[in-house]
This record gives structure tokens, sequence and C-alpha cells, in this order.
């Protein structure tokens, strides 16, 4: 299944700079999975140590979060966009 | 704590104002000539107290639309001073403005803009210790602020005192925007029940924001307020607005709320403001200090090596678009590409790394050390102290 996958802006310089990509996979968690292989930066900013998704990224399919679907075994289809929305403060510089 | 009052004849201190003046209904003729809005539509925002957290660049627009537009009284909490930087888009501060306090400089403006309504200037920082007392005479407090740890002492104050937090947040060419704390309605745990881990999230390089960007979603923010205000359209409640300037594109998530959040569940676990410092990680939004013990150099002991004609070579980590605002005609070699750059560098000469505060040239020289090379020092305070220190005509940044 055609999947695209929206990078969000403070993750885009561990994915080349992209703003999404597209994958073919069959679940949430399949599409990440792909991402992160193209991807290896964004491994440890999406998932813990243990490969659990990191408590301040949210995963959505089209508009729902995939908390309240089937977690990463949500199954996709065709045509489908998973969107990665971390938290963000502010504009400020360090 | 300072704070200044202005209680205009027209507002009485307690009693809900009833009616407009002739000068009011001329001021907001356009507002009383829409039905949505009307004569009792302004009562309303007449009547209305609205609390903004931050008056920097989200506080700019929510500051100079909400007082046009009439509310009644405007509380606002800031304890920093207006800076050079912030002019590029807080647009409520003139040149003038620069060193004195944002919550005052913006009480200024405000008052000018409409002498009408009430406008509280609060210069403190907002703490676990006086949120309670500084939101509970307001209707809406307004969150725009730049860091994690108030936004989640924002958060858990409105919940506990039953009050709508209008959020918004920006990153660069990034916004989100929506309404927590409605009765029915998620709030900021049930999205993201706990901050990024100092140093996972983009470092200085990687910071900056396109000064339009927070006009935007300050006014989306703004326009939020009015129509919980005036009870009107559809709420951002339960929606997560996403908008992509440079897409220009918007987007909406469906927000739920968490039946097991912590701060607004059916069983609650939090039940008082805790220390949001600690739960942050000490400095939630930033990454942590570089404490690396790295061999120094001041900028005053290097021009004089450079001016005896020591052969130094210097490496400047920073980002490209940096070096072009200025540089030490370095030889540049970003922090993240130095791992498959190191080729360019030879360990036989003494090298010179720098950047724009020290900090990044400190990981790059703590790197380079354990990679072998030997004679490698960091600049102390980077171009910034470069500026300070030896050249001042090297603009700082």
């Amino acid at each position: 299944m055609a999947v695209k996958v929206i990078i969000p802006t403070p993750l885009r310089v561990y994915a080349g700079k992209r703003d999404s990509t597209e994958v073919q996979a069959g679940s949430v968690g399949d599409a990440l999975a792909q991402l992160t292989t193209q991807f290896a930066d964004l491994k440890k900013h999406l998932f813990t140590e243990d490969g659990q998704l990191r408590s301040f990224v949210n995963v959505y399919l089209n508009d729902e979060d995939i908390r309240y679907l089937a977690k990463d075994k949500t199954v996709t289809k065709d045509g489908d966009t998973v969107s990665i929305v971390p938290s963000i403060a502010g504009g400020r510089m360090g | 704590m300072a704070s200044k009052t202005e209680i205009p004849v027209t507002i009485a201190a307690a009693t809900p104002a009833t009616s407009l003046s002739k000068d009011e209904i001329l001021r907001y003729s356009r507002h009383l000539i829409m039905p949505e809005v009307g004569m009792e539509g302004q009562l309303r925002l007449k009547n209305a107290k609205v609390l903004l957290i931050g008056t920097g660049g989200l506080g700019a627009p929510l500051g100079l639309y909400l007082a046009a537009a009439g509310v009644g009284k405007l509380g606002l909490v800031d304890f920093d001073v207006v800076d050079f930087t912030n002019l590029q888009r807080q647009v409520t501060f003139g040149t003038s403005d620069v060193g004195k306090f944002k919550s005052e400089a913006a009480r200024e403006r405000l008052s000018n803009l409409n002498p009408a309504i009430e406008i509280v200037a609060y210069e403190t920082k907002l703490t676990s210790e006086n949120a309670l007392e500084l939101f509970k005479d307001y209707d809406i407090i307004v969150d725009g602020t730049d860091n994690f740890p108030t936004r989640y002492l924002v958060n858990d104050a409105c919940i506990l005192l039953g009050k709508p937090n209008v959020y918004g947040s920006i990153f660069r060419f990034e916004g989100q925007a929506t309404v927590f704390g409605m009765p029915d309605g998620p709030c900021y745990r049930c999205l993201y029940p706990e901050p990024p881990p100092p140093g996972l999230v983009p470092s200085c390089a990687e910071g900056g924001v396109l000064g339009v960007l927070p006009g935007i979603v300050g006014s989306i923010q703004a326009m939020e307020t009015i129509k919980l205000l005036l009870k009107t359209g559809d709420s951002l409640s339960g929606r997560l607005l996403l908008f992509d300037a440079l897409a220009m594109k918007f987007r909406e998530l469906k927000l739920r709320k968490n039946p097991n959040c912590p701060m607004c569940g059916e069983h609650r676990t939090i039940h008082k403001l805790i220390d949001y410092y600690e739960f942050c990680g000490v400095r939630g939004e930033e990454a942590p200090e570089v404490n690396l013990n790295v061999p120094e150099i001041t900028p005053k002991e290097l021009k004089a090596r450079l001016d005896k004609g020591d052969d130094l070579f210097i490496l400047d980590v920073r980002e490209p678009h940096e070096f072009q605002i200025c540089n030490l005609k370095g030889h540049l070699i970003p922090l993240g590409e130095l791992p498959r750059r190191m080729h360019e560098l030879d360990s036989s000469r003494e090298i010179v790394a720098h950047c724009r505060s020290g900090k990044r040239s400190a990981e790059a020289v703590d790197f380079l050390r354990k990679a072998g090379f030997k004679k490698i020092l960091n600049l102390k305070g980077g171009i910034l102290a470069w500026s300070d220190e030896v050249d001042p005509s090297v603009p700082k940044y």
C-alpha cells in the first residue's frame, strides 16, 4: 500500500530535509519502520531504546490519533497519510 | 511584582457593563453592525477578562487584536525585557522600547490603541506559586509562551481552575493551535502526556522563526478567544490545527480527551501544581548545557597568536547560512557533517574551532579529540566573544 508520511519541521533535519516521503506499508508501524530504515537518524527521535513510540511524538493516520485506533498495528490502505506531530514549544533560539 | 492599572470611567469594577458609551459605539461600529457580534456581543467583550501569558511573538497580535476588539480587561504576564532581536516579530514593540519591560511596553502600546479598556501589566515570571492567584480573576487564559515548563504549568492551572486555555505554538515555518480546557474537551496533557527530554529537541543551529508566523498563529488564538467570549462559531477545542507556512497549508487533526489523563481524566492523579522545571528536565526546550571540558583559547589570545603569524587552522562548525552572516575566514564544516568530513582536517596542524557562542565548537573539539586530534582548541565564547573582545565590526546575531 502506498502511504504518504508527513515529516514535521523539527524532524526534517534528520530526514534529508524532506517534508514527506512515500512508503509501501500495510500498517502504521510498518510505515514508521520503513521511514526509519530510509532515514536512520530519525529513529532515536521517534522511538525509545526499547522500541516504544516516544510520548511527545504523536502519530496520526489521516486525522485520527493512532492511540485511539490500533496503535502501530493500525491497518493502512492505499492513499493514506501518516502524520508525525511532535510537541513544539515556541521559536526561541538557544 | 509591579502592576499598573488604568480604570476607565466607563467600566464599573464589580457590576457588568450594560451599555456602551457614544465613543465606544463609534469605535466598535464595524462589530456592532454584524449580527454575530451586535450590542450583546460587544458587551460580552467589554465585560470579559483575558490573561495573556507572554507578550512576545504570539502575544503581539493577541494583545493588539484583543485590545482593539474591546476586551474589557487584559492581563499581560511577562518578566522579560525587550531585546533588539525581538523587533523582527514582536510587532507590539518599537525600537525605542528596547530595554523596557515587555509587559509594561505592551501595556503602553495597547493603552494607546484603546484607552477605554483596563490593562494590567504583571512584570513577573509565571510560577507554580503565583499561577492560580493570577489566573483566578480571568475568564480565559491565552498561552503565548515559548517553553515547555510554562506550557504544562498553564495547562495544569487552567484545569485546576476550570478555565479555557487558548493554545498556540510555533517552530520555524510551522505552527499549531487549539483550545484546551473546555468542559468536554481535551487538555495539553491529553495531547502530550510528557515533554521531550532535553537534548532531543533541535539545538540553536536549527532554531529561528520567520517573523510573520507568530503573527498568523497569534491571530488565530485571538480569533478563538473572541469566539469563546462571543459564544459563537465552532471552537478549535477537540481539533489540532497545523499550519505549514512554506507549503501554505492548514491541516486539522482530531484531538480526543484521554480518559486516563492524569490531569483531566476521570481518575486524576495530579491535584496541585508541581515543579515544572523538574518535570521538563530542568531546561525543557533547549539542549542541555554542554559542560565539556575541552582546551580553550580566548579571543584575545587567538588574536595575539594570529598577529604573531602562528600557523593556526580556523575551523568554523556553524551552518552555511550562519557563515554568510559573518565569519572569521575559517574553514566551514557544520558540526553535523564533521564525522564524514574529518579527512579535510590536518591533525598535524594546530586547529582552533569556533561557532556562534562556543557550545557547538566545544562538541566538535570533544569529538575530534576522541578521534585522535591532539592540537585542537575551542574559541571561548565563539564569534559573540570575538565581536565583544577583539573586533566589534563583526556583527552579532
